[in-house]
């Protein structure tokens, strides 16, 4: 038993449903109670999906345990094909209905109807979303592209794109970046899945010369039974920032026999990075937490693109543990592998960010202790589905990156003005926003008390400060009060002083400069 | 203007169907109950669907350590390898130890707990034994094999007078139980109301204190303040208590006969109740007709979610002069409902239970104005052009009591503005007020 009171992923018939709703012409029967029938809200809701998942609930209740139970789900598939028409069906159980011991799979093989079905054992009490949708994903190329050998003559250049599903970070804007991209540099991309694919297309994964996983986390596997069952080599480089971009392009060239060309510069963070504004990017300490694959790519363009400091990286994902580890030790750290929030929490008050990377729970942590953070990984939030074209991929992926990590942050001349002028009457935190609009509302005052984090965080103690040292720390520009308060505590914490003097105040402040 | 008695007249059939359900089971009304019942922990004891489904649908995102969490159950668990009342008291030691400011755990059950017939009342005695009085520990289930969305509630309240109206407490038994979860600021606005008419020996349940004990007796009368608490009315029936029949509180309509109802049963004067609330009611009528264009003649549709279906539909058909086409609810209480029932208008399809695809058939070939439905079909509806309304805001909103008729009557017409102006105010009455 596992006490938790928020899950970076859910369970594994979630990650199923997103391979359904991903899809075209697939239907998933779902053997669940009623209240499992919230999933769908992560799609209408959250994603704002214009239908409904391609889902049908079978909805037993208690009075139905007596038996007819299995005859539910019967019926459920017989009307969801009558009804959708759909060219596969998916059939699996819930947690609950795993205990029933019902056997979808089994039952639906007594059902004659008209269509492939897929059944799918995800156990629940094991497993997770991530599993499960890769899991489904390749049950599903597994029954359509079966053992047929492959055509002969397969284009060089010809390729699929596997690993973009619904509910994915930014996954419907990465595809067609890619896509763009590929195109331009002479490849020809055949089947993209499962996003927008149909059964038919899964069948013709093997038509094309390569595979590219974009999202390990959900193609690894079918791919890697792609390359044993067919002979088929993939590519597994991420192309997330510039230098991972050029990478992939470079690897791509390669596999389809085209010859290595110059790169062009195609991207703006490169130079955005080396401009003078950005100068005070430099070093700052960024915290990184999500899936593998954004984590990882995020570490690597914080700290060669963005010239920012990796001091926390790690991911919920405890399947990908060895590569996020890897890529720790890169950066000096080491990896945090948890789907605890509250030891993410820890970690992240321990490492004192100035910039948090990480995932919509992230998002609030940050928000809590006052630091400006980017979401870079599900799970998500409504306002993660934005509405501009926003890929996370490619060069234009890069370019978005750069906007979207360095705009929670003061930007660099700003920084500077504010340190400049910061005792100008005119020009500090309780001050209007502009002496010109009197109707404007003052700028709220940014340091209050962090919500008390009950016996969390090793910053539990309380710290008295002197009225004189309280008074000094009012002088520090408030967007970075609050740093400097929990810094001289820490640092006051450590060294036993009590309570915290002006002196302590520099003190800390030397202790920590850079 | 006397406070009038509804009359009865009629009770349609209603529509029975079992097939899909689209509605949120009984975990998810801990979002509002740990609001209210400020010194409550709720556990739930379920699996990682269960967790999700409360993140999911709570926006935990928003309070990141909320007065709510689940013990995931685990293979191991349900392999036997480990003892799962063992794991259940290493778990809630650990929660006590990390908010030692909990006064009442809340044990939930839930689908896989009750499958595999996990006594969580047998788990909440045996952990009294150890963490009582400190921490009160009481179980209920809000499983979606047993509840939909607000039958958790239900089973909670039950659960609470089990515990509550225990020996434990002495003293004078309460003359009036409120019975039903209400925002705090209605709660306030009713006791304002009860003094002014002279009433006293008033409790709210749930109150803001989950510990304080209640003492139930034959002289004490309760009335529901919702449509969907049969098991926890029955717990009170079962302590002597007697129920007040009433309409809801919703709407100046359903408000008056309620607080009717209540003047009558402990002989309140009713000139004096129609001077009490000859404002409060000026006002609910002065805010309803704001939005009165917007409603009248409108043909609506309500998918079930929550039971306050009917009570809805009574406050639009006869406050509003909308037209209802289909009122759905998870469940109907006959006797709870009956008052509502026989003020809707004759003729109205009434449907209990639910088969998803057949129910969108029917809505859409009758083609309402506007669509009452949960989360999961509300965006999929406006693609299609149609208009909707998220139930879920009925459950989550002060609706209750004259101050929020207005306000009521604005979550209907919303989305009703909200297309006018979107459509290039074809439509526009009265859009921008
Ligand atoms: S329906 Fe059952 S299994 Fe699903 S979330 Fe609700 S209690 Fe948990
Ligand atoms: S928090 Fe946001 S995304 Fe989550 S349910 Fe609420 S509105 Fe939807």
């Amino acid at each position: 038993m596992k006490l938790s009171m928020w899950t970076y992923e859910g369970p594994p018939h979630v990650g199923a449903m997103r391979i359904a709703a991903s899809m075209q012409g697939v239907h998933y029967v779902l053997h669940a109670p009623q209240g499992d029938t919230y999933a769908d809200l992560l799609f209408t809701m959250i994603e704002r999906r214009q239908s409904r998942p391609p889902v049908t609930y079978t909805t037993f209740q208690a009075r139905d345990l007596a038996g007819s139970t299995a005859d539910i789900f019967k019926k459920a598939c017989r009307d969801a094909v009558a009804r959708f028409t759909p060219e596969a069906l998916l059939v699996g159980a819930s947690c609950t209905a795993e205990l029933l011991q019902d056997d979808p799979g089994g039952l639906a093989r007594t059902l004659d109807v008209p269509v492939p079905v897929v059944p799918l054992e995800l156990p629940s009490y094991q497993k997770k979303e991530n599993w499960g949708a890769a899991e489904t994903f390749y049950r599903l190329v597994r029954a359509f592209v079966g053992r047929n050998p492959r055509p002969d003559n397969i284009p060089a250049n010809s390729c699929n794109i596997l690993g973009p599903t619904s509910l994915g970070f930014r996954c419907r804007d990465d595809v067609t970046e890619i896509v763009k991209l590929l195109t331009e540099e002479g490849l020809d991309v055949r089947v993209v899945a499962p996003m927008g694919a149909t059964p038919a297309d899964l069948a013709r994964i093997p038509e094309a010369a390569f595979n590219i996983v974009l999202y390990p986390e959900i193609a690894d596997v079918t791919a890697r039974w792609l390359k044993t069952a067919h002979g088929m080599p993939f590519i597994s480089t991420i192309p997330i920032g510039v230098q991972a971009t050029q990478n992939f392009v470079d690897e791509v060239r390669a596999i389809a026999g085209l010859p290595t060309r110059e790169g062009r510069t195609r991207d703006r963070l490169t130079w955005y990075s080396r401009s003078i504004d950005s100068n005070y990017l430099t070093n700052k300490r960024v915290f990184i937490f999500g899936d593998a694959t954004h984590a990882i790519a995020a570490a690597r363009i914080a700290s060669e693109e963005l010239g920012f400091r990796v001091c926390g990286l790690g991911t919920y994902m405890r399947e990908f543990a060895r590569d996020v580890r890897d890529a720790a030790a890169k950066y000096g750290v080491e990896a945090v592998i948890s789907d605890d929030h509250l030891e993410v929490e820890a970690a992240i008050v321990a490492a004192r960010p100035e910039l948090v990377l990480g995932t919509q729970m992230e998002r609030h942590i940050a928000k809590r202790l006052r630091v400006p953070c980017a979401v870079i990984s599900a799970p998500t939030h409504v306002q993660d589905f934005p509405a501009r074209y926003s890929p996370q991929m490619g060069f234009e992926g890069a370019n978005v990156i750069f906007d979207s990590w360095v705009h929670p942050l003061m930007m660099g001349l700003e920084e500077h003005l504010l340190q400049m002028f910061r005792d100008d009457f005119e020009f500090n935190d309780s001050a209007s926003a502009s002496h010109l609009h009197p109707q404007a509302p003052a700028v709220k005052t940014v340091e209050a008390a962090p919500a008390p984090v009950v016996a969390a965080a090793p910053t539990g103690v309380i710290a008295t400060w002197t009225l004189e040292a309280e008074r000094e720390l009012q002088k520090v520009p408030f967007f970075v009060r609050g740093k400097a308060r929990r810094n001289t505590e820490l640092f006051a914490q450590g060294k036993g002083i009590h309570p915290i003097t002006v002196e302590t105040l520099y003190d800390a402040k030397a202790h920590f400069a850079r | 203007m006397s406070v009038a008695q509804p009359v009865a007249c009629n009770e349609p059939t209603p529509i029975r169907q079992r097939g899909q359900h689209e509605v949120f089971c009984g975990l998810t009304s801990i979002i509002w109950l740990h609001r209210k019942v400020q010194d409550a922990f709720f556990l739930v004891v379920g699996s990682r669907t269960c967790a999700h489904l409360l993140q999911s649908a709570a926006g935990v995102m928003i309070f990141s350590e909320p007065r709510f969490a689940t013990a995931i159950m685990e293979e191991r668990d349900l392999a036997g390898m480990a003892d799962m009342h063992d794991e259940l008291d290493n778990v809630v030691a650990r929660l006590l130890e990390r908010r030692p400011d909990i006064r009442m755990l809340v044990l939930v059950g839930s689908c896989p707990s009750e499958v595999i017939k996990l006594d969580l009342s047998r788990a909440a005695s045996r952990l009294n034994a150890v963490h009582a009085p400190r921490h009160r520990v009481i179980a209920y289930s809000g499983s979606g094999i047993e509840t939909t969305f607000t039958q958790g509630e239900d089973n909670f309240l039950a659960a609470l007078i089990a515990d509550k109206a225990s020996p434990r407490s002495a003293g004078e038994a309460a003359k009036l139980v409120v019975l039903g979860c209400l925002a705090d600021v209605v709660e306030d606005q009713f006791s304002r109301l009860f003094a002014e008419l002279g009433l006293s020996g008033v409790t709210f349940l749930p109150g803001r204190d989950a510990i304080k004990g209640l003492v139930v007796g034959p002289e004490t009368r309760f009335i529901l303040a919702q449509p969907y608490l049969g098991a926890a009315a029955a717990a009170l029936e079962a302590r002597g208590a007697r129920r007040i029949d009433s309409i809801f509180p919703l709407g100046a309509e359903g408000t008056s006969a309620w607080l009717r109802a209540i003047c009558m049963t402990f002989g309140v004067d009713m000139a004096r109740l129609d001077a009490v609330v000859a404002q409060p009611r000026r006002r609910a009528a002065e805010a309803m007709a704001h939005y009165r264009p917007w409603l009248e003649g409108r043909r609506v549709f309500f998918f079930p979610d929550s039971q306050m279906e009917p009570s809805l539909a009574r406050f639009l058909s006869r406050e509003m002069g909308s037209e209802l086409l289909e009122v759905g609810s998870p469940y109907l209480h006959r006797e709870h409902v009956a008052g509502e029932l026989a003020l809707l208008p004759p003729g109205v399809t009434l449907s209990e239970g639910q088969d998803v695809d057949e129910q969108i058939d029917r809505c859409r070939t009758a083609n309402p104005d506007l669509i009452v439905c949960g989360l999961g079909l509300a965006n999929p509806f406006e693609a299609e052009g149609r208009v909707s309304k998220w139930s879920i805001e009925f459950s989550f909103t002060p609706i209750q009591g004259f101050e929020q008729a207005g306000d009521l009557a604005e979550l209907f017409a919303r989305p009703l503005m909200r297309n006018a102006i979107l459509t290039g105010g074809a439509d526009r009455r009265e859009a921008v007020r």
